[in-house]
C-alpha cells in the first residue's frame, strides 16, 4: 500500500495518538543527529569540553527511546493496530533501536575525541574521518527524511550508499595502518582513531537499517538480508 | 473490480505452509438478488477443505447472505433469487436434484445467538440423529459423547446430561449448538458471528474450539470482530457493498491487503 493516510482514521484520538509517534521519531532523530555533529566536530577540532557535552546528552536520547517505546507498547495493546498502522509501529519500534544505537555510536566518537585531546596529530588523518564521517551523516539525515515523507527511493538511495561508505571505511584503514608502520609512536592515537571510524561506519549501518524499516512501512516487502540490485526490481 | 478473479493459486499453500488443502465449496459467478436488490454481485470464491475461510466487511455488505447460500438457506426468503453456481465437493448444491435436507446435513450452521431446543442437553444433540432414524441407545450415547467432546462441553455438562439446554450459560449453550451440529458429522461448519453474543473468555472457549473443529471440518466464519478473524482464520474474505473484494491468506490481509478499500477497513479508516 503505496498511500499511507495516517490522519483518516475514523477513531480522532488513534490519528492523534499515531501522529505523535510519528513527531517524537523525528524528534529523537533530530536530537541524534545533533549528537552525531557535534562528536564529529569534537573529534576535529579536539575540543574536550564538546565531547563532554556530547557524552552527557547521550541520556536524553536513551530516554526518549523508553517514551516512544512505551506510547508503541500502549498502542498495540489498546487498538490492536492491523496492515500499515502495525507496520508503522513496528518500523518505529526499530527504527527508534537504531537510533539510540547511532547516539550510543556518537558518544564512543566524543570518548575517542577526548581521549585524543591535546595530542599532535597528523591533519591528513583527520580530513579521511572527517570525510567518512560527513558522509555518514548524510545518511543518516537521509534515511530520516526518508521515514519523515514515506519516500522508498530515497530509502533505497541511501540504502546503496553503504557500500561506498564501506570501501571508504576499507581505505581509511589501510591509510592508518601505513600511518602506524612509518611512526610506531603514533599508534596509541591511531588506535583511537580506529575506534572512531569503526563507530562511523557503524553509524553508517545502522542508517541502512532504518531505510529497510521505512521500504517495509511503505510497501509491506522486508528487504533485509538482500542486495540492492533485489530490492530495485520492483 | 474483479480482484479475486486474478487470487493467485498458490495461496493455500502460502497460509498454511502445505499443499494439501483442495477445494471444498467452489463459489462461481454467484449474483443474489432479493427482489430487485442485488445483494451478491459475482462472487468467485475457493474455499479450501478443512481450513478456516473468515468473512469480514461492513454490515449489509452480504457476507451473511453468502454464508446462507452455502446450506441453501436462502431458499427460505421467498423473493431470493440466484444465478452462478455453487459447488460442494465438485457437485452443484443447486442443482434440481439436490435434496436440501441431506445437504444441510452435509453444511451445518451455528448462528450468532444460541439456539439450543427446549429439551434436555442429551436430547438437543441426539436430534438429528433421531431424524436419521439412529434408535439403539448404546449408539446414541456413543454419538453424544463424542460431539460433546468435540465440542469441548463433555466435562462441564456429563453430569447433567439430562437437564434442560436453557439452564446453560450462553457461552455453553453455543458450544451446545456445535455440539449438535457436528453430531450428524458434517463436512463444512458454517458459523454465523458464533461468539458475538459471549463475553470474552466463552468467546476465547470458542475460537479455541474452531481451531480444533478444523482438524475435521471445513469452516467459513462471519464475524464482525477483526482480531478475532485475525486470530482463528486460515484465509480471508472481505465483501464491500455484495462484492468480493480481496481474498487472501490472513497473514497477508491483516499485515499487507493488496486493495486500498481493505486496508480502510480493517484500520478504521473512512471507506
Amino acid at each position: 500500500m503505496e498511500n499511507l493516510n495516517i490522519g483518516q482514521h475514523i477513531s480522532r484520538r488513534y490519528n492523534e495518538e499515531l501522529e505523535d509517534i510519528r513527531n517524537r521519531v523525528l524528534a529523537m532523530g533530530g536530537l541524534v543527529e545533533q549528537q552525531l555533529q557535534d562528536a564529529m566536530r569534537a573529534l576535529e577540532d579536539r575540543d574536550g569540553g564538546l565531547a563532554a557535552q556530547v557524552m552527557e546528552n547521550d541520556y536524553q536520547v536513551n530516554a526518549m527511546e523508553v517514551a516512544i517505546d512505551e506510547e508503541c507498547n500502549t498502542i498495540l495493546a489498546r487498538r490492536q493496530p492491523a496492515a500499515s498502522d502495525l507496520r508503522l509501529i513496528v518500523a518505529v519500534i526499530k527504527t527508534i533501536t537504531d537510533l539510540e544505537r547511532i547516539g550510543d555510536e556518537a558518544e564512543r566518537i566524543a570518548r575517542m575525541a577526548s581521549r585524543m585531546v591535546g595530542e599532535e596529530q597528523s591533519a591528513r588523518l583527520f580530513t579521511q574521518i572527517r570525510n567518512l564521517g560527513h558522509h555518514v551523516r548524510g545518511m543518516v539525515h537521509g534515511a530520516l527524511d526518508a521515514f519523515a515523507h514515506l519516500d522508498t527511493e530515497k530509502a533505497v538511495e541511501i540504502w546503496s550508499e553503504d557500500r561506498r561508505v564501506d570501501s571508504e571505511y576499507d581505505s581509511l584503514m589501510r591509510e592508518l595502518m601505513t600511518y602506524m608502520m612509518e611512526d610506531p609512536r603514533s599508534i596509541p592515537n591511531i588506535l583511537q582513531a580506529m575506534f572512531a571510524a569503526r563507530a562511523i561506519e557503524r553509524i553508517g549501518d545502522r542508517a541502512t537499517n532504518i531505510c529497510e524499516y521505512v521500504i517495509y512501512l511503505v510497501k509491506g516487502k522486508d528487504v533485509r538480508h538482500t542486495r540492492v540490485d533485489q530490492q530495485t526490481e520492483d | 473490480m474483479n480482484t479475486a478473479q486474478k487470487i493467485n493459486p498458490d495461496i493455500f499453500k502460502q497460509a498454511t505452509g502445505n499443499d494439501d488443502a483442495d477445494t471444498c465449496l467452489e463459489v462461481l459467478d454467484l449474483n443474489l438478488y432479493y427482489g430487485k436488490a442485488q445483494a451478491l454481485d459475482g462472487i468467485r470464491l475457493s474455499i479450501p477443505r478443512k481450513r478456516v475461510t473468515a468473512f469480514i466487511g461492513p454490515s449489509g455488505c452480504g457476507k451473511s447472505t453468502l454464508l446462507r447460500c452455502f446450506n441453501r438457506m436462502n431458499d427460505l426468503v421467498d423473493s431470493v433469487r440466484i444465478t452462478g453456481t455453487i459447488e460442494l465437493d465438485k457437485q452443484d448444491i443447486y442443482a434440481p436434484s439436490v435434496q436440501v435436507a441431506q445437504l444441510r446435513q452435509r453444511v451445518g450452521m451455528v448462528f450468532q445467538k444460541p439456539n439450543p431446543f427446549p429439551k434436555s442437553i442429551y436430547e438437543n444433540v441426539a436430534y438429528g440423529l433421531r431424524l436419521q432414524g439412529v434408535k439403539s441407545r448404546r449408539n446414541l450415547d456413543e454419538i453424544v459423547e463424542k460431539a460433546l467432546r468435540g465440542a469441548a462441553l463433555w466435562d462441564e455438562v456429563k453430569d447433567r446430561l439430562h437437564e434442560n439446554a436453557l439452564g446453560m450459560s450462553g457461552g455453553q449453550q453455543q458450544r451446545l449448538v456445535i455440539a449438535r451440529a457436528i453430531a450428524v458429522e458434517p463436512e463444512v461448519l458454517l458459523l454465523d458471528e458464533p461468539a458475538s453474543a459471549l463475553d470474552p473468555i466463552s468467546t476465547l472457549k470458542i475460537e479455541e474450539l474452531i481451531d480444533e473443529l478444523k482438524e475435521k471440518y471445513t469452516i467459513v466464519i462471519v464475524t464482525h470482530n477483526m482480531q478475532q478473524a485475525a486470530r482463528v482464520s486460515d484465509f480471508t474474505a472481505f465483501m464491500y457493498m455484495g462484492k468480493m473484494i480481496e481474498h487472501d491468506a490472513t497473514n497477508k490481509i491483516f499485515t499487507n491487503p493488496s486493495e486500498k478499500m481493505t486496508e480502510d477497513y480493517i484500520t478504521g479508516r473512512y471507506g
